[in-house]
């Protein structure tokens, strides 16, 4: 057997999300309850709103980020159950896969599978809300891919923490949503900009704004991970 | 000329569960290429030394060294050297044989990883399920895929927790001739097995724990 050099890091991380995509396309588990979590969440917005379509249009982007944000819940908690199930994740430490390549792959798996669902529901909140998505689409679609990223950088790291826990459920959304009120706070302003009038022309701050967080969200995890992965 | 590390040198190592000490002041060198067969009974601490040996987990206090490097500060290095075969497969349920396998041979940088895959799976005979997801394995054969990682990696050492248990006979015959053909390339071995006789037929050196501490068998 020729075992050859060391896998480069982010090569490790591209074959990490290349098996997590393969894993969620042979099960397409997550996938599903992903979409009708997501779709069930815009909806119920819907119902409980009435029908006062200007409040509706309003408040769509906070809808639409909190269904992404609720559904994120379940995409994170089953990114790492598939790595606690026989010990997978310690399999891919050993072998040698630096947990940094782990931590980035996961992120940008997860990542492409919220930006995903965020396509899907824009035309449901079109639908349902009456949104118009071509006043600013490129940005909107910036925006979305750039609180995808948001989420999942602290996300894989309180998914990994939480992962062997006996309330893994609860303990998730419990650590994470308070980390990301910041980050939700400028996606939906962000969104809110794309989707409406822009007077003041401040959407070029937000999306500076969530450019930060994600830089600082990957870099704190990419430096924690390691520590979170291993055994001491 | 300068002579050759050790495979393993335990430096007074302890390590700690909360209260409980799994391992405790344990010191002792394994040359280069012998093999070592570990004894002891269930909770004396086998599977814990193991998985400090594999830089799975580490010491509380004392240090390892694996071929001349400190398991903590080298750990990285020393995975490409080192293979643990444990209670755990390691494996994604949902993933293929093949595909487990593949996984491996790219992380592992492998040359050829199909036709490398293609012969570790005739080998272990597991050629007509490759394409079977490992959630519809048994345990045996979870157990043979896991001897096939272990031989994808091609290791210096080689470390066995139990590797006789879910085997049937041919399985358990296949897992003697393996531990052979290892010993035969050079590679360090440690076996750990309550089968006693059958271990020591294939080892020559013996470290026995009871609670964590290196006793005389």
């Amino acid at each position: 057997m020729s075992v050859g050099p060391r896998v480069p890091l982010l090569k490790a991380a591209w074959l990490v999300l290349l098996k997590d995509w393969q894993i969620e396309w042979r099960t397409r588990a997550r996938l599903t309850a992903l979409i009708f979590f997501a779709l069930s969440t815009l909806l119920l917005f819907s119902f409980a709103m009435g029908p006062d379509t200007d409040a509706l249009r309003r408040h769509a982007p906070g809808y639409l980020w909190l269904a992404l944000f609720f559904a994120s819940v379940l995409s994170l908690g089953e990114s790492f159950r598939i790595e606690s199930e026989n010990q997978a994740l310690l399999g891919l430490i050993l072998n040698p896969v630096e947990p940094r390549a782990i931590f980035l792959g996961k992120v940008f798996g997860n990542a492409s599978l919220l930006f995903g669902l965020s396509l899907l529901l824009l035309p449901v909140a079109v639908a349902l809300y009456d949104i118009e998505l071509s006043k600013a689409p490129g940005s909107l679609l910036l925006v979305l891919l750039l609180g995808s990223i948001g989420i999942s950088a602290p996300g894989i790291v309180y998914s990994a923490i939480s992962a062997n826990a006996r309330a893994r459920d609860v303990m998730l959304p419990l650590l994470l949503f308070p980390v990301l009120v910041p980050l939700l706070l400028a996606s939906v302003n962000a969104t809110r900009f794309c989707l409406g009038p822009d007077a003041q022309n401040q959407l070029p701050s937000w999306l500076k704004l969530l450019t930060a967080f994600d830089l600082i969200y990957l870099s704190v995890g990419f430096l924690l991970f390691p520590k979170v992965a291993e055994e001491d | 000329m300068q002579s050759q590390p050790p495979a393993i040198e335990i430096d007074d190592i302890s390590k700690r569960f909360g209260s409980r000490w799994a391992v405790s002041r344990l010191s002792f060198t394994l040359p280069a290429g012998r093999s070592l067969l570990l004894t002891g009974h269930n909770g004396s601490g086998k599977t814990t030394l193991l998985r400090m040996i594999a830089t799975a987990t580490f010491p509380t206090a004392g240090k390892i060294s694996i071929f001349g490097h400190e398991t903590r500060e080298k750990r990285e290095l020393l995975r490409h050297d080192v293979a643990l075969l444990s209670h755990a497969s390691y494996l994604y349920e949902d993933l293929t044989a093949a595909q487990n396998l593949t996984l491996l041979a790219r992380f592992l940088g492998v040359d050829d990883s199909k036709k490398q895959v293609a012969e570790l799976l005739e080998r272990i005979g597991l050629t007509e399920r490759a394409d079977s997801p490992v959630r519809q394995f048994s345990a045996g054969m979870r157990k043979r895929l896991s001897i096939a990682r272990l031989l994808m990696k091609a290791p210096k050492l080689a470390l066995f927790d139990e590797p006789f248990g879910e085997l049937d006979p041919a399985g358990i015959l296949q897992m003697e001739n393996l531990l052979k053909e290892l010993q035969g390339k050079g590679v360090t071995i440690v076996l750990a097995t309550h089968l006693i006789e059958q271990g020591q037929s294939l080892t020559q050196e013996r470290l026995h724990l009871d609670q964590g501490r290196k006793e005389t068998p």
